[in-house]
């Protein structure tokens, strides 16, 4: 593909310059619609009963009194909706309202359809269910020790939903002929997406008889897929409108229970019907970062390279499959990416407990072990009396390798990522050297760009984009893909406005529309940039083909050599020689009729063969580092960021300055996760309720960073074109909060000399390791020992340069 | 129940309007005035998404009664554009990445307009303090302080003017 082939471009007039994004003028002015600000005639709106009990069979339900409400239309329960549903097929586990058993607290029941939604709201309370309660399974050690009552039937055993057990090399050989063996463990705690906009969704029937469905969500294609899969009907006679996203950060990727719920309701009424979910109601939909407690064990040699690591991981799923095999996988995936991990062995396990699903949260899966082998690798330096800039700078995987657990690192430019980071912090003449309560800490980390892999198994491309042009001289774009806040219709329309030489206010972009937009898999992984782009590009480059024959024919020049610029196409020869670009489409109409084009992309094949090898791959990795200046008063812990170094391998910014809008909302998330969020549960005194309920569902109390918390953020893009990229360009979304969290605990070590090994890191357990310290212990805050769990025998996968293929051992191979 | 009736100045324009007399100031504009431009992310006076300026002075929509409102002004995003152009902030917004998913945008665009006509020339911090009711999950606010800050010395064009989405002057 000849514009994203990753040589240096000077010529390029839109990609890399900073540019108001094509939707900007909508946004400031409040004309972009999102889900809860459609309204239809005859709309209806809806409101779900969700159980007060974390785990209970239900008995029976009494909705007499809510049907015979005034005002109420209509009411549903689990038995309208029998059939399951999950994002992921291994873990159909959902149903739309519950059939026999609440899992969690906020679990829906029951629907009411009302003719407003303070009726619905009155009517709700008057439904009755009658519960038998089961045993509650509050933590995850608890989803250990008791396999009964089992919230699924489908976990591998008991309570655990899924055990993975991967080895590549004779790990345990490494560590006994290491140097030194560190021993680590870490806990991170879980946080939730907070987007700003609550979830909402309107269905209706088209005039045709066929279902419109307008969502709040990041994924319409897979949406689509859950709605014919549960209302029974065809995809073709559904549509699904994913509206701009208030904020997504993974939060809105599930097929959500109340999507399908007014769906079918709006199918049975014949009528609009719109749901919105209070903030407590979003709380517990969640399908957030996953708490993980983590072991690391790593060898090194005398100069500090890696000879083996052990990673072990230990998920609490809270109560649905949800993304939840994946997040477990990814736990283990991207260790090996950054620095050469000769040897590797991974095991991981997920539990079910009766807390609301956890998910993929921004980054999903990979911060927390970030954290720990980070935070480990700064006391491994110190341990080594290295410096941890240099440390890293000697281990840093090299370009175009297949790793141990055959992820394929192309271009790698997190060396000189770390290099510009020190540099610009005063890294060598600050850390270790600045005064008691301040400190530096540095981390590093690196991202998908776009999952290799689709979700469901199949052979087509992950993204396709659609052209129109016509004699108006005007482009529309289709593509399935969701703005989300990132700037995806921006990336579209800059793309294909680059290639045709037009400007993007000539461009419309249509996307998210199961009907008029080809499927894009949706706004997830960090894919859209390079996958979109891709296919928009193929797709542009496609019309420029057709409209240059036209042209060429026309003005007598060679095809080759027309320039598509400034909205016209002319001879590069003699630039007199010109048409304007709405000219050289009639003529191309003229010539060969009414002019559209397609583009795909699908990711090359990974060299990951064995089982669960599909979690990881990507056609690039970006890489990033990062160092951060905390200030820590010893008198009551609390901790302070002014100042957030990041410099980020992004191949190329597309748009500089949604780039960085990416890069310093990802700082923004990652100080938050680091010092202040927290999803956590409580249980009830059990004399009042069993129940089991989030300690804070409400943005008073679930901390979040305000424009005062926000620290300074210098902000250094490692350019590099990658060949992968369109025009070079690799992910930004997600990838720079992962460095940050670890890098405020090195930090943290720094300025006052306590290792807080978990996640937040709260003036609390500041506290406690200051006394700690003066007590003369070891000044260290985090978990105790990784649990017991029954791993399975390891896949044992030879590694690359132990003569392996890319496939497991024989016998437990699985063919792709 | 009964509606309520009232009249009030919404964007400059004399405005009446029949309601639920228990909805907020938030639902009556969304819900009865079809002003769908203000946001909501919480309904209980927690996030800020909700803002608009009621008499000129920022308040939260979700907080306060319809009822509350007759005979006053509220000011809300659909109503910063002047004679066919956007407002400074608007333009400046767009233009430096000020807002992301959007969502929040409406709030902090009002809150910052009665913060510049306040203080002409405000400091970062008084930036940072006048928004900091209004949380935003996509920005990490330093776009929008600045875009804010520029708004201070942007000329906005003609809205045709911008046909071509041409970089502000304040583009850094
Ligand atoms: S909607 Fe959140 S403060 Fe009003
Ligand atoms: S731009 Fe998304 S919440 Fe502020």
């Amino acid at each position: 593909m000849s514009s994203g082939n990753g040589t240096p471009r000077d010529d390029l007039k839109i990609i890399g310059r900073p540019r108001r994004r094509v939707d900007g003028r909508a946004k400031v002015t409040g004309q972009t619609l999102f889900a809860d600000d459609l309204v239809l005639p005859r709309m209806l709106h809806c409101k779900l009963l969700r159980s007060s009990l974390p785990h209970a069979r239900i008995l029976q339900i009494d909705v007499s009194r809510a049907l015979a409400h005034p005002g109420v239309h209509l009411v549903l329960t689990g038995g309208d909706f029998p059939i399951p549903y999950g994002i992921l097929p291994v873990s159909e586990d959902e149903t739309a309202l519950c059939t026999d058993v609440v899992r969690f607290v906020g679990d829906p029941v029951a629907a009411v359809v009302a003719r407003d939604e303070f009726t619905a709201a009155e009517a709700v309370d008057l439904i009755e269910v009658e519960y038998e309660t089961l045993l509650t399974i509050a933590t995850p050690e608890e989803a250990l020790a008791t396999p009964e009552p089992r919230i699924h039937e489908h976990s591998e055993k008991g309570n655990i939903h899924k055990l993975v057990s991967l080895s590549f090399g004779d790990v345990d050989q490494a560590l006994k002929d290491s140097y030194r063996v560190f021993d680590d463990t870490f806990f991170y705690q879980g946080s939730t997406h907070l987007a700003i906009e609550q979830h909402a969704t309107l269905a209706a029937m088209d005039p045709d008889g066929k279902l419109t469905v307008w969502s709040s969500t990041q994924t319409p294609h897979y949406l689509h897929r859950a709605l014919a899969k549960v209302l029974e009907t065809p995809a073709a006679h559904i549509r699904v409108i994913a509206c701009p996203n208030g904020g997504g950060f993974g939060g809105k990727s599930d097929p959500f229970n109340h999507e399908i719920v007014v769906a079918g309701a709006a199918r049975i009424l014949d009528r609009p019907v719109k749901i919105c979910l209070t903030r407590e109601e979003v709380f517990y939909c969640h399908r957030g970062r996953h708490p993980v407690q983590m072991s690391f064990r790593t060898g090194v040699d005398r100069e500090g390279n890696i000879t083996g690591m052990h990673v072990r991981t230990f998920l609490d799923g809270g109560a649905y499959g949800s993304y939840g095999v994946a997040s477990t996988f990814y736990t283990g995936a991207l260790q090996t990416v950054t620095y050469h991990v000769p040897r590797y062995r991974f095991q991981g396990c997920r539990v079910f407990t009766n807390k609301p699903p956890c998910g993929p949260k921004r980054g999903h899966g990979t911060p927390q072990p970030r954290f720990g082998q980070e935070v480990q690798l700064d006391k491994i330096a110190e341990a080594l009396d290295q410096d941890p800039a240099d440390l890293r700078l000697r281990i840093v995987e090299k370009p175009d390798t297949i790793t141990a657990n055959y992820m394929t690192v192309s271009t790698i430019g997190l060396a000189e990522c770390i290099r510009r980071v020190v540099k610009r912090s005063d890294w060598r003449r600050k850390f270790r050297q600045l005064p008691e309560g301040h400190g530096l800490g540095l981390a590093c980390s690196s991202y998908l760009s776009g999952a290799g892999l689709p979700i469901y198994w199949n052979r087509m491309p992950h993204t396709g984009v659609q052209l129109k042009l016509d004699r108006s001289g005007g482009v529309t774009v289709f593509c399935g893909a969701i703005e989300i806040g990132q700037g995806s219709d921006d990336v579209l329309v800059a793309c294909v406005a680059e290639v045709l030489g037009i400007q993007p206010f000539d461009i419309r972009a249509v996307t998210g529309d199961t009907d008029l937009t080809p499927v894009d898999l949706g706004s997830y992984s960090s894919r859209v940039t390079l996958m979109m782009g891709n296919a928009a590009i193929q797709a542009a480059e496609r019309a420029r083909e057709i409209l240059a024959s036209a042209v060429a024919a026309h003005l007598k020049v060679p095809r080759s050599r027309l320039v598509f610029a400034d909205n016209t196409v002319l001879d590069s020869a003699d630039p007199d020689t010109s048409v304007s670009f709405q000219e050289a489409v009639c003529l191309a109409e003229a010539a060969s009729g009414t002019v559209g084009t397609v583009g795909s992309y699908t990711p090359p094949r990974s060299a990951a063969r064995y089982k669960g090898g599909g979690v990881g791959p990507t056609p690039t990795y970006s890489y990033t580092a990062s160092v951060v200046e905390v200030r820590v008063d010893p008198e009551t812990g609390w901790i302070d960021v002014p100042r957030v170094w990041i410099a980020h391998d992004i191949g190329r910014a597309l748009n500089p300055t949604l780039v960085r809008g990416q890069v310093e909302g990802d700082v923004y998330m990652a100080v938050g996760e680091a010092l202040m969020e927290e999803q956590t549960f409580r249980r009830l005194p059990s004399r009042l309720s069993p129940a089991l309920v989030h300690k804070f569902p409400s943005m008073l109390e679930y901390k979040s960073p305000t424009s005062h918390d926000m620290p300074e953020v210098i902000t250094d893009l490692v350019e590099d074109p990658d060949p992968a990229g369109p025009f070079g360009a690799k992910e930004v979304g997600q990838g720079p909060l992962l460095p940050v969290m670890p890098a405020v605990a090195n930090a943290v070590y720094d300025a006052v000399g306590v290792r807080v090994d978990e996640i937040p890191i709260t003036p609390e357990k500041i506290l406690k390791g200051l006394e700690l310290k003066r007590a003369g212990r070891s000044p260290r805050v985090g978990p105790g020992p990784f649990p017991d769990i029954d791993w399975p025998e390891p896949l044992e996968v030879p590694p690359p340069w132990e003569g392996g293929d890319g496939k497991a051992e024989t016998p437990k191979d699985v063919p792709r | 129940m009964k509606n309520a009736h009232m009249t009030l100045t919404i964007n400059g324009e004399e405005t009446e309007v029949s309601f639920a007399p228990y909805k907020t100031l938030l639902e009556v504009l969304r819900e009865d005035l079809r002003l769908t431009g203000t946001k909501h992310g919480c309904e209980l006076g927690e996030c800020g998404a909700c803002a608009v300026l009621l008499d000129g002075k920022p308040v939260l929509s979700c907080l306060v009664l319809g009822l509350e409102c007759d005979g006053r002004e509220v000011l809300t995003v659909e109503g910063l554009a002047e004679d066919g152009r956007l407002h400074p902030l608007q333009e400046t917004f767009a233009d430096m990445g000020a807002a992301q998913c959007g969502y929040c945008t409406p709030a902090i665009l009002v809150t910052a307009r009665e913060l510049l006509d306040r203080i002409p020339n405000p400091s970062r911090e008084q930036v940072r303090e006048a928004l900091s009711g209004i949380l935003c999950r996509c920005t990490g606010y330093h776009q929008i302080f600045e875009a804010v800050e520029a708004a201070m010395t942007c000329t906005p064009l003609p809205a045709a003017g911008r046909a071509r989405d041409e970089p502000l002057e304040t583009e850094a």
